[in-house]
C-alpha cells in the first residue's frame, strides 16, 4: 500500500509530462481519444524500457564523447522496430498515430532518461526506471485523452487495437452539450494548461507543507 | 507556380507546424522568453531544415530506394540530421565566429527539435519532387519562426502581469498558445 502511495505521489511530483514538460509534442497531438493515447503510451513504454536496458548494459564500453549518437542510434532502431510491428499487427493505431510514431525518436523523455539515468545505473534499476517513467507517461496521456474525448465526443470508449472490436463504451454527455473545440488544437492546449496548472498547484501545496514542518 | 505559392502560404500560416501539428513545443516553451533569442533560434532552424531536407531527400532517392532499404529511413535521417548539425556548428565556428556567437547555443538543441525530423520524413511521405520539397522545407520552419517570435513578444509582456500562482511559467504560456491556435485556424479561408 505504501509503495502504491509513493508511486502516486511520484506520479504527481515528478510527472514527466505535466511537471517536467518532456515529450509534449505527441501528448498534445494524439490525445483526441483513449485508443490513441494507450497506443502511443504503450509504444513509448516499450521503447523506453528496452532502450534503458540496452544503454545501461553498454554504459561501460561507450566512449563519453560519442554517447549521444550511440543513444540516438539505439533509440531509432527500437522505434523503427516498434513502428513496423504496429504497422503489421495494429494497422488502426498506425493510421491514427501517423507520423507521430516515428517521431518517438525525438521524444525527449527517452533520450532524457538514457542520459540522466540509464547511463549511470545498473540494468535492473534502469529497467524499473523505464517502466516507471513509461507508465507515468501512459497515464498522463490517458488522463488528457479522457478529458478531451468526454468533452468533445460525449462518450468514453476503448477499442481492441489488434482487431478493432469495441471493449467498452459509455455515453456521458448528451449530443447537444458537447464541446467540439476540444478535438481541435485549441482544446489540446487548454486541457494541457489546466492539467499542468493543477499539478503545479499540488506541488506548491506539498512544498508549503514541508516548509511548515 | 501558383501551386508552389499556395503550398508555401498554407504551411506558414494555415497548417502551422507548431499550432496545428504541435511540433517544436520544447523550444517554444524553452527559448521563447526573449524575442532576440527567438529570432536566432528561428533562423538556425530554417537553415538546418533546408540543408537536412536536401541531404535526406537526395539520399533517400539515390541510395535507399535503388537498394530497397526504405525501412532504414528513420535511422539514416536522424544520423544525417545529427551529423549535419554538428558539421554546421564546426563550420560556423571556424569561418564565421560572429554568426556562431549568435546561433551557437541553439545549434545543439536543434538535433532534438522534432520539426527537423518531421519535415525530412514528411518530404518522403508526401512524395514531393525536388522543387516542392525545397518550398515545403522553407515554409514549415518559417511558420515555426513566425509563431516563436509572436509568442516571445507576448511572453515578455506576460512577465509583467499578475498571474495566479499555479499558472506561472508554462501553463499560462500554453493558454496563450491556445488563443494563438484559435486565431491561426481562422486563416483557413485564405487559400
Amino acid at each position: 500500500m505504501k509503495t502504491l502511495g509513493n508511486f502516486l505521489l511520484n506520479l504527481l511530483k515528478e510527472n514527466p509530462v505535466f511537471g517536467l514538460y518532456l515529450g509534449i509534442c505527441s501528448t498534445l497531438a494524439i490525445t483526441t481519444n483513449l485508443d490513441n493515447a494507450i497506443g502511443m503510451g504503450v509504444s513509448v513504454l516499450i521503447v523506453l524500457t528496452i532502450s534503458n536496458i540496452m544503454i545501461s548494459s553498454i554504459r561501460k564500453i561507450t566512449p563519453d564523447e560519442i554517447r549521444i549518437p550511440v543513444y540516438i542510434i539505439v533509440i531509432a532502431t527500437l522505434t523503427k522496430a516498434i513502428e513496423l510491428l504496429i504497422k503489421a499487427f495494429a494497422p488502426t493505431i498506425d493510421a491514427a498515430l501517423g507520423v507521430y510514431l516515428p517521431l518517438i525518436v525525438v521524444n525527449c523523455i527517452i533520450l532524457g532518461r538514457a542520459e540522466a539515468y540509464a547511463s549511470k545505473n545498473n540494468i535492473w534499476k534502469s529497467t524499473l526506471d523505464g517502466l516507471n517513467m513509461g507508465l507515468a507517461y501512459t497515464l498522463s496521456l490517458a488522463a488528457m485523452s479522457i478529458i478531451r474525448q468526454i468533452l468533445a465526443d460525449g462518450v468514453l470508449s476503448l477499442n481492441n487495437p489488434f482487431n478493432s472490436t469495441l471493449i467498452f463504451e459509455i455515453n456521458i454527455i448528451p449530443a447537444e452539450y458537447r464541446i467540439a473545440i476540444f478535438k481541435e488544437p485549441i482544446g489540446a492546449f487548454l486541457t494541457f494548461a489546466f492539467l499542468a496548472a493543477g499539478v503545479a498547484a499540488i506541488q506548491n501545496a506539498t512544498a508549503k507543507k514541508a516548509e511548515v514542518k | 507556380m501558383a501551386g508552389l505559392i499556395t503550398l508555401f502560404i498554407s504551411n506558414v500560416v494555415i497548417s502551422n507546424v507548431v499550432l496545428t501539428k504541435f511540433l517544436g513545443m520544447c523550444p517554444l516553451l524553452g527559448v521563447s522568453r526573449k524575442s532576440s533569442s527567438a529570432v536566432g533560434m528561428g533562423l538556425a532552424v530554417i537553415f538546418v531544415i533546408v540543408g537536412a531536407s536536401i541531404f535526406t531527400w537526395t539520399l533517400y532517392y539515390t541510395v535507399l530506394v535503388p537498394l530497397n532499404l526504405q525501412y532504414m529511413d528513420l535511422i539514416t535521417f536522424i544520423l544525417v540530421i545529427a551529423a549535419f548539425v554538428q558539421f554546421v556548428e564546426m563550420f560556423l565556428k571556424k569561418y564565421s565566429p560572429a554568426l556562431y556567437k549568435a546561433l551557437g547555443i541553439y545549434l545543439p538543441l536543434i538535433t532534438t527539435n522534432c520539426v527537423v525530423l518531421f519535415v525530412t520524413l514528411d518530404n518522403i511521405i508526401q512524395g514531393f519532387d525536388f522543387v516542392h520539397m525545397l518550398v515545403y522545407s522553407t515554409a514549415v520552419p518559417t511558420g515555426f519562426m513566425l509563431v516563436l517570435y509572436i509568442f516571445s513578444t507576448i511572453r515578455e509582456r506576460l512577465d509583467q502581469s499578475n498571474i495566479p500562482n499555479a499558472f506561472k511559467g508554462n501553463p499560462i504560456a500554453l493558454i496563450v498558445a491556445a488563443l494563438m491556435a484559435a486565431i491561426f485556424t481562422s486563416f483557413a479561408g485564405l487559400v
